[in-house]
């Protein structure tokens, strides 16, 4: 199946200046339309249409409303999570560039559904070039009537991957340190500043009004029976197109990589540093949330490249993003780093895939948060596709260090 | 719980924006104007990438080093910029014109190897495209 423009329908189409280019597009006729509806109704249509989270944890989006709205309480919030962190991910850049309003829109029913009066848009600080955008276009919503029911802030994150993770988010709203928190108490009963919260990301948001518009069973007909609706990827990587694509969900995997055309693939990782890493004969592999999807980062490696160098670098990045908060994470990413350091540097040792293996495991089942728990992921998929790599780093060590004996100042 | 804190990161930003670059950002001051434990606000600002404990240059270049920026040539870029900078990353040239760092994955992946400037972006990086860069930021 070709692309499928939903949530991109309006990218380079409008003028994200200009608020009457999405309205005569359409624009705000869900919130209307949700406007006439009980909010009952708005949290029941999103359930029924099965959008579940596109930030990569995949929580049904329309239970999370749900319990939202049941919580107790006068007081609730929305939060849009526009910490786009991901390796390899810049789809909500694109999406907060070039289609602001379909996000405020997103964000209205969201706070008209659960009866919040107040909404952060957490922008990561890496993007804070676009705020002047967000903020503009928030007013011209606001001058228009829309936002009436709803105070919405931007607050600009300060660098930190983890303040992706939700309870992370809300402790750097209140002024902290972004650490996960223990659930539950689930956002949902007990979120920002104890209140009851949902957090939800640019891109799930935005499937919002088109659920709203179109109805649930004609979102719930694309896709698969756990995965409904299109998603939108970011291709970066050995590709000739590298950008931004929308497919519908369960689209082979070769699809998308063909789309942004690549060649003599060896390797694809889905879903950034905690995600799957498939080779070359998986391509069939559907795009959905049981199989590898994450917040839709892709980057593909082609037959030059080197994997222990790939997931080194991954093993890098979290590394270096993990709070530090839980012990298994903050010293298991640090010692994962530091043995596939050893390996790219021709350095590495018997027994060093054991201690991989075994520390992968250490991680997934005792790490606090999704960070660690998917730190070893990648690492676990390289060593089952691409084991030959790193053995012939051990190989190659070993012929190293015999070689390191020759050497003229060795020999005095 | 209290909201008091809510705009510590901005307070931070700012005590770092404040201060000279020879001169430390006055977190004490703003512990006790907030009365928070000085713990708090060195916590807080040694946690995040974009704050930290030091004043930097008038201008910041953070080079992404995300694997797709890893993959098409990021460590010549920082090295690059090393180079004709005469800093390491971390540093500040002499004239406090620029600070130099790396980060984590800037979410500019379809342009890499990029890296920001202060706010803006700048993405697949020459030799020639990092000297015409450098050049704008005075």
């Amino acid at each position: 199946m070709p692309q499928q423009r939903v949530i991109l329908r309006h990218c380079g189409i409008i003028d994200p200046a200009d608020i009457d280019t999405f309205l005569t597009r359409g624009g705000f006729q869900a919130l209307e339309k949700a406007r006439r509806m009980t909010p009952d109704e708005v949290v029941a249509a999103i359930k029924a249409s099965g959008l579940r989270g596109r930030g990569g944890a995949g929580f049904s989006c329309g239970l999370k409303w749900e319990l939202a709205k049941a919580a107790p309480g006068d007081e609730k919030f929305v939060i849009v999570n526009a910490d786009e962190g991901e390796m390899g991910a810049f789809k909500d850049r694109l999406l907060l560039e070039q289609d602001p309003f379909s996000l405020i829109e997103g964000l209205a029913i969201a706070a008209l559904a659960i009866g919040a009066g107040q909404a952060y848009i957490y922008l990561r600080a890496e993007y804070r070039r676009l705020r002047p955008g967000i903020e503009r276009a928030l007013d011209q919503a606001r001058q228009r009537g829309f936002l009436d029911h709803v105070a919405v802030t931007v607050f600009e994150g300060a660098g930190a991957y983890i303040c992706g993770e939700e309870s992370a988010l809300m402790d750097s709203i209140e002024g902290r340190r972004g650490e996960p928190r223990l659930k539950p108490p689930f956002p949902v009963e007990n979120g920002l500043w104890g209140r009851p919260t949902i957090i939800n990301n640019v891109e799930t948001l935005m499937n919002a009004p088109v659920i709203i518009d179109r109805g649930p069973d004609r979102f719930r007909n694309l896709g698969t029976a756990t995965s409904a609706g299109t998603k939108v990827f970011s291709v970066s990587g050995d590709v000739a197109r590298p950008g931004v694509y929308e497919l519908v969900l369960g689209s082979p995997l070769g699809e998308l990589v063909e789309l942004a055309g690549a060649e003599r693939v060896r390797a694809v990782l889905v879903g950034g540093a905690g995600g799957r890493l498939l080779p070359a004969s998986r391509m069939n592999t559907p795009l959905a949330f049981d199989t590898a999807l994450g917040s839709g980062s892709v980057i593909v490696f082609d037959e030059t490249r080197d994997m222990v160098d790939m997931v080194y670098r991954s093993a890098a990045f979290l590394a270096e993003e993990s709070c530090g908060k839980c012990t298994p994470c903050r010293e298991g990413t640090e010692v994962l780093m530091e043995i596939l350091g050893r390996l790219t540097r021709g350095d590495g040792a018997a027994g060093d895939l054991e201690a991989l293996q075994a520390l992968a495991g250490v991680l997934a089942e005792a790490s606090l948060c999704g960070l660690g728990q998917s730190a070893a992921v990648v690492l676990k998929d390289a060593l089952a596709y691409f084991r030959e790599d790193f053995e012939g780093r051990i190989a190659q060590s070993g012929m190293l260090r015999g070689l390191s004996v020759l050497r003229p100042g060795n020999l005095v | 719980m209290d909201r008091d804190r809510q705009s510590l990161l901005a307070l931070v930003q700012n005590a770092l924006e404040k201060s000279g670059p020879d001169a430390l950002p006055d977190f004490d001051g703003l512990a006790r104007s907030l009365e928070l434990p000085p713990s708090e606000v060195y916590g807080l600002a040694t946690f995040y990438a974009f704050l930290g404990e030091k004043s930097r240059g008038r201008h910041t270049i953070r080079v992404c080093s995300g694997l797709p920026c890893h993959m098409e040539e990021a460590r010549s870029v920082l090295t690059r910029l090393e180079k004709v900078l005469g800093i390491e990353a971390g540093q500040t040239t002499p004239d406090g014109r620029f600070t130099l760092e790396v980060v984590s994955c800037i979410g500019a992946c379809d342009q890499a190897p990029a890296m920001l400037v202060n706010d803006e972006l700048h993405g697949r990086l020459t030799t020639r495209k990092i000297a015409r860069v450098l050049k704008s930021y005075t």
